[in-house]
C-alpha cells in the first residue's frame, strides 16, 4: 500500500503553557482532500503551519511526501516547501507589489522562463482565477475576493503537489464562496493535487471536502464524511453545526 | 519578568540578529535590485529632513557662536569653529540621530506589519530567504546611506552657517572655506563620516530586529517602532562616546 502524502503522526505544540495542539493524528491520501473544521482558537491555522516548517512541533511527527517535515532545514527544507503551495488565512499578498509583481516573484527566482514567457505564463493564471484585469493593480486596491484568488493563484504557480488552505473562503458572500471553492476542486480534478483545507464554512466543505476532521481543545474530536459529521451526537459538532 | 531580564533578553537578541546578518551576508543569492531599491527609498525618505536639519544647524551655530566669540574678540576663527564642530561631532550624530527617528521607526513598521500579515511567513514557505530579501537588503542600505546623508548635512550646514556670517559680517567665500577647511584633518573628516556606518548598521539593526519579531497584532508593531527609534537612538549615542574615544587613542586630539 503506498504511504499517504501527509502524515500528522501524534503532535504536540504549546506556546508557553498555553497548550494548543494536544496529540493530533490525521493522514492525507494523496490526490484527496482534508477540511480542517473547528471553532476559532481551536489550533487549525498553527496545524496548518506545521506542514511546511513554519512551526515544530514539540513532539510527534509530520511526514509530507515520505520526508520528515520537521527534521529538514535549510535546502532540503525549501526544495519540500517548493512542493507545497500555501494559502495563507489573510492572502499575505506583499503589499509593495502589483498583483502581477507578486507572482512574478515568486517565479523569477524558482523557473528559468523568460521574461516574457513568465508574463504569458502570469496572464495564464491570473485568468485562471477569473480575474484577468487585476494584474496591475495592488493588494490593497482588491476586494476580500478578489485578494484571496490571486493568493490562491500565487500559492500554486509553481504547480505544486500539495495545496493548504487556510480559510480560502471566509468573508466572502456565496457567489465568491462557491467560486473559490470550485477553483480548488479544479486542482484537485485536473493535477490531482491533495490538499488540506482549514475552513468554517459548510458549503466550502461541502463542494471540496473527501473527508472532514473536526478539532476540539487541541484533539482531533470526529473525522469521516461531512455527512456523518453533521449527524454526529456529539454535544461540540452539534454546536457547530447548528 | 522584570527590567533588567527584559534588558538582557533584548540585546542577546539584538546580538544573535547581527551575526545572523554577517554570517548570511556573503552567502548567495544576493539581493542587488532590492538592495538598490531600498538604498533609493532610505535616500529618498530623508533627504529632505537632513536637508533641512543641517541647514538649520549651520545657520543656528553660527549665530549662537558668534556672540560668544565677539566677546573674546575671537570672531576670525568662526569658520574654523564650525567647520570642526559640525563635521567632526554635530554633522554625524544629529543626522545620524534624525534618521534613527525616520528609517529606524519605519523600518520597524514595515517589518512588524509583513510579520503581522503573514507576509514573511509566505516568503519562508516560498523558499525565498525573507532574512536575506529584508533585513540584510535594508541593513546595508542604511550602512552606506548613513556617511552620504552625512556629507549632505555637513555640506549644508556648512553653507547655512557661512549664509548666516555672510548676512551679519560681509565673509568672503573665499576665507570662509580657506579657513574652515584649514582646521579640519582628513583623519577626523574620514572617521567621523565613517564612523556614520556604524550608526546606520545600529539603527536598522534594531529597527529590523523590533519589526522581523513581533508578535500579535498592530498594538505591537506601533511599540516595535517605538522601541526601535529609543534603543536606536541610544546605541547611536553610546556607540559614538566609544568611538570618539577610541579615535583620541588612534589619532590623538
Ligand atoms: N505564534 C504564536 N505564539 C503564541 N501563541 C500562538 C501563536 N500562534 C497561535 N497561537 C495561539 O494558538 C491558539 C490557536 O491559534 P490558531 O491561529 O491556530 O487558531 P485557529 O484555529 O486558526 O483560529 P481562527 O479560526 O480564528 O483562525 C490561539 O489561542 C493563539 O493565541
Ligand atoms: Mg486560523
Amino acid at each position: 500500500m503506498p504511504q499517504p502524502e501527509i502524515v500528522i503522526s501524534d503532535i504536540y505544540k504549546a506556546f508557553g503553557d498555553r497548550e494548543v495542539l494536544k496529540g493530533i493524528s490525521v493522514n492525507v491520501e494523496r490526490g484527496s482532500t482534508l477540511a480542517v473544521m473547528g471553532g476559532s482558537g481551536s489550533g487549525k491555522s498553527v496545524l496548518l503551519k506545521h506542514l511546511v516548517g513554519l512551526m515544530l512541533p514539540d513532539s510527534g511527527e509530520v511526514w509530507v511526501q515520505g520526508q520528515r517535515i520537521d527534521e529538514l532545514s535549510g535546502k532540503d527544507l525549501n526544495a519540500s516547501r517548493l512542493r507545497i503551495g500555501y494559502l495563507f488565512q489573510g492572502g499575505a499578498l506583499f503589499d509593495s507589489l502589483t498583483v502581477a509583481e507578486n507572482l512574478d516573484f515568486v517565479l523569477r527566482r524558482h523557473t528559468t522562463m523568460n521574461p516574457v514567457e513568465r508574463r504569458e505564463y502570469i496572464q495564464n493564471v491570473i485568468a485562471w482565477v477569473n480575474l484577468p484585469d487585476v494584474a496591475n493593480q495592488y493588494p490593497a486596491e482588491l476586494s476580500g475576493g478578489q485578494k484571496k484568488r490571486i493568493a490562491l493563484a500565487r500559492a500554486i504557480i509553481l504547480n505544486p503537489d500539495i495545496l493548504l488552505c487556510d480559510e480560502p473562503t471566509t468573508g466572502l458572500d456565496p457567489i465568491s464562496v462557491r467560486t473559490v471553492s470550485h477553483l480548488i476542486m479544479r486542482l484537485k480534478a485536473e493535477r490531482g493535487i491533495t490538499s488540506v483545507a482549514i475552513t468554517h464554512d459548510l458549503l466550502c466543505a461541502e463542494i471540496i471536502a473527501d473527508n472532514v476532521a473536526f478539532i476540539f481543545e487541541g484533539k482531533i474530536l470526529q473525522q469521516g464524511q461531512l455527512t456523518e459529521l453533521r449527524s454526529s451526537e456529539h454535544p461540540q459538532l452539534r454546536d457547530f453545526f447548528g | 519578568m522584570n527590567g533588567f531580564t527584559k534588558i538582557i533578553e533584548e540585546v542577546g537578541g539584538i546580538a544573535t540578529f547581527s551575526i545572523k546578518v554577517f554570517t548570511q551576508l556573503f552567502q548567495r543569492p544576493f539581493e542587488f535590485r532590492e538592495l538598490l531599491r531600498q538604498m533609493d527609498e532610505t535616500g529618498s525618505k530623508s533627504l529632505i529632513l537632513v536637508l533641512v536639519t543641517g541647514c538649520s544647524i549651520g545657520i543656528v551655530l553660527s549665530m549662537q557662536s558668534r556672540g560668544t566669540l565677539a566677546r573674546f574678540g575671537a570672531e576670525a576663527v568662526l569658520p574654523s569653529m564650525l567647520a570642526l564642530s559640525i563635521v567632526k561631532e554635530i554633522g554625524p550624530v544629529i543626522t545620524s540621530l534624525v534618521l534613527a527617528g525616520r528609517l529606524g521607526a519605519g523600518i520597524a513598521a514595515e517589518l512588524g506589519s509583513m510579520r503581522v500579515t503573514e507576509q514573511i511567513d509566505a516568503l519562508e514557505v516560498s523558499a525565498l530567504q525573507p532574512f536575506k530579501y529584508i533585513v540584510i537588503t535594508r541593513v546595508l542600505a542604511c550602512v552606506v546611506m548613513f556617511p552620504l546623508l552625512t556629507i549632505v548635512c555637513d555640506i549644508i550646514a556648512l553653507l547655512g552657517g557661512y549664509i548666516e556670517a555672510l548676512l551679519s559680517s560681509n565673509l568672503d567665500y573665499r576665507l570662509f572655506i580657506d579657513k574652515a577647511f584649514s582646521s579640519l584633518r582628513l583623519s577626523d573628516v574620514l572617521f567621523s563620516t565613517g564612523k556614520t556606518c556604524v550608526f546606520g548598521f545600529l539603527v536598522s539593526i534594531v529597527g529590523c530586529y523590533s519589526g522581523y519579531h513581533v508578535k500579535g497584532g498592530t498594538r505591537e508593531v506601533g511599540q516595535a517602532a517605538m522601541r526601535a527609534v529609543v534603543i536606536g537612538s541610544l546605541l547611536v549615542l553610546l556607540a559614538d562616546v566609544l568611538m570618539v574615544r577610541l579615535s583620541l587613542i588612534l589619532f590623538g586630539s
